[in-house]
């Protein structure tokens, strides 16, 4: 092993993620617009369980397959195809259809299955997760925001509490742009993928701040680092961490993803898989390049920390900056100087 | 810790087969269900408004999805509602959201037994008389009382003359209201009073011993036998449409017990309630019949209706507010109700023309809150509520049709998101082996821990609690193979720190890790709990049964980190594999390099 992978591997890893802030503040807020953009001048393409759609019904002469019924509707220009066999033959829910489209995919079907299009019965049908779920949802959403402030606040501090839950909004605002300007389609499904990635991208930024807790607690009056040093190394540290925790969890929705878009050309698998597939790699991004970053700016206009700061600007400068890089994190003693060249000075 | 973690995977094994529940149960998208097509009906035939049948679906919804953590869709389709319930063959949750209507209050101006006396069926004397028996027991209101029901302390009297009824209807479920603080003033309203409960069950005859006298009741004495056969004997007239008298005489509780009849509010109604006898046995229940005043109040004055205990007694109550003109006219209700002799002091609560609680006023009633009290058990609280609270459709329905209907999701895409899966996990495996190499064995070790429990855990609420596994929970599930992964890795990556400092034994360094690694994780966790409960709590239908899956893994992880992922780590410790850094352990010496290429610097504070 060598190079990146190796050093990877020992952990030995060292990236300037706080010192280039500005770098990840622009990026993030250019993401920020073009998503509010997305789902201004798109919207979400809302699938049938929030709109409502058209349901066909029909009972084919002869024995049919599912696949042969979804192909059918989609080859008739239906995105979102819905398949139930009944005791009564098939039930088909796509979204909702104009009227001379409904015609159309009537005659598809009819034609299709041996039947006239009269025996295609069409029934229009309204949202089943309609706005009081949704609305429900929403409100359960800012509540646990809420409440997770007020944990976070009590577990480490106000500080870190408005990091993580401004870094968890950034997450939903990018993946929903994501959906908004690529056109999928938003099911229920989708939804709670997105609440996946609400636990998920905070437990990221949980990890990572109980880390910069433990590290800066030992900042005081004599320290050789500042805050923002400190608070960097902490995410080094934790950064194995992270991209492997990362990498366990995308695994598996990466082949789900991978499955549901090739071999099926609309579904559930699709929406979930997608949702959380974008959601993870925002996430990972935001408790690395957003939530600390922000910690940062918030922690360094504390009177002490900015003490810290120009002590070693007068004394050091630069050389303070290399000194305190790669500490072990969490030791109590014995910092090395092996990442010192490494390192980046702020 | 190992061994206990056996014995919680073989408890739930074990039962998992006694129930014979080996698989769990799935939702509407994997499993398929039932759907039920609702017409409503409006009495002169023309379109429900939208907002009728908006506020329609959302009741229904919340009806259908009172449990939580089922998985049912409510859709309007036209002038129809279609609901879906996973499962084939639901006929409960069928019935449970047909015969839902308007709920009325309506004064309570007579009562007797559901079923004319059927000679030779029905027993006329009670069965077990106690010694204590009291023979003018009144056959109204005190004759169905319930020695249990009388969660006010001062009310000595119902518990202090047990008597035999010879009414077949029984002893009721007697019932209470006040005001949500426990008055003293209830001393005046001693008399407890028939509550009935909607149970679609045959009579059974059974007379049982009553235990209540009360002032009142000595105020309206009546022989028990003249109650057998006249039902209107020792009934108060006044003021009862001869019609209602008439309809009462005839009514048959086991024939035609009122349900889906639409009663006029502007009239007065003969209806049926039940009682359960508290038992729980269906058998047990019999019916009992009311005249009902005009309805003074409907359920769309009911703000928010709630069970819960009261504190001073323990008891289980109903709890119920009211908005709009609500407070005012259940305040006039009660006040009404409260000055009037027995039964007509009792307030009947009217559901889709069924009686389903008739509870006594103690008090008049201001200020918009009640609580109704009455011996009810956890279960009969809630439903009582869950009626109160969504039984306010502003529509009357008629199944329309019911069709069996397969998942939504095709056994295809389901296939392909297991085989998806199972790669996704495969590389997972693979992943942390090359990573971790001996310490991956652990990591593996407990995601099979942490699945076998997911699974039991999901196959036991499957068959207790109704949990039913839909997609996006199992992707959820695999999902949470993240979190549950993160765990061990910030383990790992702390014992790799305390390592590093290469100044601690292995086996020392691992329960140093621990104690740092315990409270992130522990930390962690919360989180994602915070997030589960929250959402569970607030949110309906697919969201709460998503969040549940989410709190369930949560647990399971840290059962799985605190009592297999750490005392295995501790166990490998002591092998000369691991402690001596075998390459293949995963703590060799390149991923412990600091400690050989940098020999230890001067302590330096950070």
């Amino acid at each position: 092993m060598s190079g990146i992978a190796s050093r990877l591997y020992r952990g030995e890893v060292n990236v300037d993620f706080v010192g280039r802030r500005k770098l990840w503040y622009g990026l993030s807020a250019f993401l920020l617009l073009i998503s509010i953009a997305g789902l201004v001048v798109n919207g979400l393409n809302l699938g049938v369980e929030f709109k409502g759609g058209s349901v066909f019904s029909f009972k084919p002469a002869q024995t049919v397959s599912i696949e042969k019924v979804r192909g059918t509707f989609v080859d008739a220009g239906v995105h979102q195809v819905i398949v139930q066999e009944t005791n009564n033959g098939w039930r088909v829910t796509t979204e909702s259809l104009p009227a001379e489209k409904v015609t159309e995919v009537q005659n598809a079907a009819a034609k299709g299955f041996g039947l006239r299009q009269n025996d295609v019965t069409l029934q229009v049908i309204g949202a089943s997760w309609g706005g009081q779920v949704a609305d429900k949802a929403i409100q359960g959403l800012i509540v646990f925001m809420l409440a997770i402030i007020l944990y976070l606040t009590m577990a480490f501090e106000w500080k870190m509490a408005l990091a993580a839950v401004v870094a968890l909004v950034h997450d939903l605002v990018i993946t929903a742009g994501v959906y908004a300007w690529s056109g999928f389609e938003v099911t229920p499904a989708t939804l709670l993928g997105f609440l996946t990635i609400l636990g998920y991208s905070l437990y990221d930024a949980v990890v990572v701040f109980d880390m910069i807790k433990e590290v800066t607690a030992k900042l005081g009056t004599t320290s050789k680092v500042t805050y923002t040093q400190a608070a960097n190394d902490a995410l080094n540290h934790t950064l194995i961490r992270s991209l492997n925790t990362t990498l366990v969890a995308i695994l598996p929705v990466a082949a789900i993803l991978f499955i549901g878009t090739t071999l099926f050309g609309a579904g559930t698998l699709k929406d979930l898989s997608l949702s959380l597939f974008v959601g993870m790699i925002v996430g990972t991004y935001s408790s690395l390049c957003v939530a600390t970053p922000l910690l940062v700016t918030l922690k360094e206009r504390e009177p002490r920390y900015q003490a810290i700061a120009r002590r070693l600007a007068a004394t050091g400068g630069a050389g303070s900056g290399v000194k305190a890089a790669r500490q072990p994190v969490g030791a109590t003693a014995g910092g090395t100087p092996a990442g010192d060249e490494k390192r980046k000075k702020k | 810790m190992l061994l206990v973690l056996l014995a919680i995977i073989l408890a739930m094994g074990g039962a998992m087969f006694l129930n014979r529940a080996l698989t769990p149960e799935y939702g509407l998208d994997l499993a398929g269900g039932t759907t039920v097509t609702l017409q409503p009906i409006t009495p002169n035939g023309s379109a429900p408004s939208e907002e009728s049948l908006d506020l329609a679906v959302n009741i229904i919804r919340d009806r259908v999805n009172g449990s939580g953590i089922s998985d049912a869709e409510v859709a309007k389709a036209g002038d129809n509602i279609v609901i879906s319930v996973p499962g084939v063959g639901q006929e409960e949750v069928v019935k449970l959201v047909g015969t839902t209507a308007e709920l009325r209050f309506r004064q309570v101006l007579a009562i007797g037994p559901g079923t004319p006396t059927p000679p030779g069926e029905l027993s006329t004397q009670a069965p077990t008389p106690t010694p204590a028996a009291s023979p003018t027991a009144s056959p109204t209101s005190s004759g169905r009382q319930k020695a249990k029901a009388t969660p006010t302390p001062t009310r000595p009297a119902q518990t202090a003359a047990p008597g035999p009824s010879g009414s077949p209807a029984g002893r009721a479920l007697s019932s209470a209201l006040t005001n949500p603080s426990p008055a003293p003033s209830a001393t005046r309203g001693a008399d407890a009073s028939p509550s009935a409960k909607p149970r679609r069950n045959t009579p059974t005859p059974t007379a049982t011993p009553k235990a209540t006298a009360t002032p009142d009741a000595g105020a309206t004495p009546a022989p028990d036998q003249a109650a057998e056969n006249d039902p209107l004997a020792g009934v108060d007239t006044t003021g009862i449409d001869p019609a209602a008298l008439e309809r009462f005489k005839t009514l048959d509780c086991a024939k035609e017990n009122g349900q889906g009849a639409q009663d006029d509010p502007n009239k007065q109604y003969v209806g049926c309630g039940f009682d359960d006898l508290n038992d729980n046995d269906p058998k047990n229940d019999v019916y009992v019949k009311y005249i009902l005043d005009k309805a003074a109040l409907t359920g769309t004055t009911i703000d928010s209706a709630s069970s819960g205990v009261e504190p001073n007694t323990g008891a289980w109550v109903v709890q119920l507010s009211f908005k709009g003109q609500g407070p005012d006219q259940w305040s006039k209700l009660t006040t009404t109700a409260f000055n009037s002799q027995a039964p007509r002091n009792q307030v009947a609560v009217v559901l889709d023309g069924v009686v389903i609680s008739a509870p006594a006023i103690q008090e008049p009633i201001t200020g918009g809150r009640a609580q109704i009290t009455g011996g009810f058990t956890q279960p009969e609280a809630d439903e009582l509520a869950n009626q109160l609270k969504y039984g306010a459709l502003p529509l009357k329905f008629e199944k329309s049709s019911i069709d069996e209907v397969s998942s939504t999701l095709g056994a295809d895409q389901l296939r392909g998101g297991l085989i998806a899966g199972g790669i996704g996990l495969l590389l997972v495996l693979v992943y942390s082996m090359l990573y971790y190499r001996g310490l991956g064995v652990v990591s593996v070790l407990s995601l099979v821990v942490a699945t076998v429990l997911t699974y039991q855990s999901v196959v036991l609420l499957g068959e207790f609690a109704n949990f039913r596994l839909s997609l996006p929970h199992i992707i959820g599930l695999i999902v949470s193979i993240g979190i549950t992964a993160d765990s061990f890795i910030v383990y790992f990556e702390r014992i790799r720190d305390e390592m590093k400092e290469g100044r601690r034994s292995l086996r020392a360094a691992v329960e140093v890790a621990w104690v740092r690694a315990r409270r992130t994780i522990l930390i962690a966790d919360a989180v994602m709990f915070i997030a589960a409960v929250v959402l569970y709590f607030l949110a309906v239908g697919g969201v709460a049964g998503f969040a549940f899956a989410m709190g369930l893994t949560t647990l399971i992880d840290i059962v799985v980190v605190f009592m297999f992922t750490k005392p295995f780590v501790a166990l490998l410790a002591r092998l000369r594999f691991f402690a001596k850094g075998h390459k293949l352990s995963g703590l060799d010496a390149e991923r412990m390099s600091e400690t050989t290429v940098a020999p230890k610097t001067a302590p330096q504070e950070a």
